[in-house]
């Protein structure tokens, strides 16, 4: 019998590596990664509440948010790829202008 | 006491925690992405530990398999190399360390003071992946058939993100505008 609030807890220390990650990573991929920890932080809290309180829906919406989770991931990554193209540099410092 | 749950969970959570904090550390993206991926079989086990085998399945499948592939392809295909600490990262760590450790602390004192005794037991969740499949096709077809919308929508946004610009001439140089 573990607590859920480990669970909890376990998920809020994923969930603030992902926003650390996010503000001190420089390279655009690696921000990239640490949003996906953020989602998986989530996706644990989701299914330890559902395992809590005996609901099946939490397992349903983990599966919504991989999906989104993957959408993202392709489009996101399309993305970088345009970026590159045109910038040659993945340091999000030197991407701050919208037009070239 | 420890029990055997007490002591699973615990070493999975390390091995996520672990993975997470180097994801952090390391300046190569690709050690990033596999400690990245470290995490993500770790959580598949704390899925299991769960009952959830559906979801520790599709995290191993999905997750680890589909995106972090994407996301190791694009890093060679990129050639992304090693980060440069500039005065913007500097700021960042010293702001975002200390933000992380006080969020952390935070979230860890009022969930912990707050959640009463609440205990789940190893296998809580009900249900096959049978039940999940049905509760799918029933409840969450709405839902279900928008996702499959939105995945058609990201397919064809990635195809044209990540198409060369049609205006490059022949299209066989390497990099189109320089």
């Amino acid at each position: 019998m573990v607590p859920l609030s480990y669970y909890l807890v376990l998920s809020g220390i994923l969930f603030a590596c992902g926003v650390t990650g996010f503000l001190i990573k420089r390279n655009i991929i690696t921000i990239f990664m640490s949003i996906e920890l953020m989602l998986n932080g989530v996706n644990l809290s989701f299914v330890a509440f559902a395992a809590h309180w005996q609901v099946l829906a939490g397992q349903i919406f983990v599966f919504f948010v991989m999906v989104v989770a993957a959408a993202e991931a392709a489009v996101g990554l399309a993305i970088i790829i345009a970026v590159y193209r045109t910038r040659e540099t993945l340091n999000v410092d030197q991407v701050n202008l919208l037009k070239l | 006491m420890l029990s055997v749950h007490l002591i699973l969970f615990l070493a999975f959570g390390a091995v996520c925690v672990a993975g997470a904090v180097n994801l952090l550390v390391q300046r190569h993206p690709i050690n990033s992405a596999l400690s990245l991926i470290a995490v993500m079989a770790a959580l598949a086990g704390e899925y299991l530990l769960l009952g959830a085998e559906f979801v520790a399945a599709l995290q191993v499948i999905v997750y680890a398999g589909a995106i972090m592939v994407l996301f190791v392809f694009v890093i060679m295909l990129l050639n992304a190399g090693v980060e440069e600490r500039t005065q913007g990262s500097r700021v960042a760590i010293l702001i975002g360390v200390p933000g992380m450790l006080v969020g952390s602390v935070l979230v860890a004192w009022v969930v912990l003071r707050h959640s009463g005794t609440g205990s789940v037991p190893i296998g809580a969740l009900p249900g096959p992946p049978k039940t999940i499949g049905q509760m799918l096709f029933h409840e969450f077809l709405l839902p279900f058939e928008i996702t499959s919308i939105l995945i058609l929508v990201a397919i064809m946004g990635a195809v044209v993100l990540a198409s060369k610009p049609p205006t490059s001439g022949d299209g066989s140089t390497q990099k189109v505008n320089d």
